[in-house]
């Protein structure tokens, strides 16, 4: 099946959209994002919802790309650069929908919330010494993970790193955005980069204490 | 508070290999295009844009989009 569409180049696609073949190049447009889209979703949405899911998506993505044509700055085709605004529309959607019913605090560990007491001390046995190196650097670790950084930060680094929440839901529920919240999230890494070269200490030498037995 | 050693564990490998010129996920939005389109032409982006790179391995939620973008685009070919 020809399709002449695929052929604008991109300037072609800009004229269209913005000139008098517009509804032309809408549907075409669309028609694209759709069939991108599906290949986009068909292993990750369960298939009785693809179609559905695809055509909103679709629309969505439509509206924001037409709304942003001024942005496109021609370092790529127009279509990869109108299907990765589709991606972006389906992925936070379906990220959404997904997380919707849990907050940061349902993600916290338990042991979070309660006192812990490493193993080691309440075992009846002897005390190997890997097991004591292990237990004072969980211990300094801990120490300085409370201290470095803002209860903010590690609110989110314990819903992303332990809770596997996607960027972009922490940030909702934090009243920011992915991008912010990356950056923080950034600093955070830094801080306890810089804290543990103060100690004395590199990350691979904690690593090595934490697999001691 | 307290964490377990696990959590501890998982945090301190994601400050193992921090660096200082890491791009954000608006940065690395902006470049996707036409990073996905280097990769589906072979080249070497480690090499044409390693920050890029580097994002979509830390970033769990750029990767995804990545990925679901490179098999569209693939698909269209």
């Amino acid at each position: 099946m020809a399709d002449k569409t695929r052929d604008r180049t991109n300037e072609e696609w800009l004229a269209d959209l913005r000139g008098p073949e517009r509804d032309q190049a809408i549907a075409d447009l669309r028609e694209n994002l759709t069939r991108g889209l599906f290949f986009a979703l068909v292993n990750r949405v369960p298939s009785n919802k693809l179609d559905a899911l695809v055509d909103d998506f679709a629309q969505d993505a439509l509206i924001r790309i037409l709304d942003n044509l001024d942005t496109f700055r021609g370092e790529s085709r127009f279509n990869t650069w109108a299907q990765k605004i589709a991606v972006r529309v389906a992925y936070t959607e379906l990220r959404r929908q997904r997380w919707k019913d849990i907050s940061l605090e349902d993600l916290l560990p338990e042991d979070v919330q309660g006192d812990f007491t490493p193993a080691i001390l309440t075992d009846a046995g002897p005390t190997p010494e890997g097991q004591m190196i292990r237990t004072r650097m969980v211990e300094l670790v801990n120490r300085l993970v409370m201290e470095e950084l803002t209860e903010r930060q590690r609110k989110a680094m314990l819903a992303i790193v332990y809770g596997g929440m996607p960027l972009e839901e922490v940030a909702r529920r934090l009243d920011t955005n992915r991008n912010a919240l990356y950056k923080l999230m950034h600093d955070a890494r830094q801080r306890l980069q810089k804290r543990l070269a103060a100690e004395g200490l590199s990350p691979e030498e904690v690593l090595a204490a934490f697999d001691e037995q | 508070m307290n964490l377990s050693p696990e959590v501890l564990k998982k945090i301190v490998t994601r400050v193992a290999n921090t660096r200082p010129d890491e791009i954000s996920c608006a940065e690395c939005f902006d470049e996707l295009d036409e990073f996905a389109e280097l990769v589906l032409s072979g080249k070497s982006v480690d090499e044409a844009r390693p920050l890029v790179q580097d994002h979509l391995k830390r970033c769990k939620d750029c990767r995804e989009e990545f990925e679901a973008l490179l098999d569209s685009l693939t698909a269209l070919q």
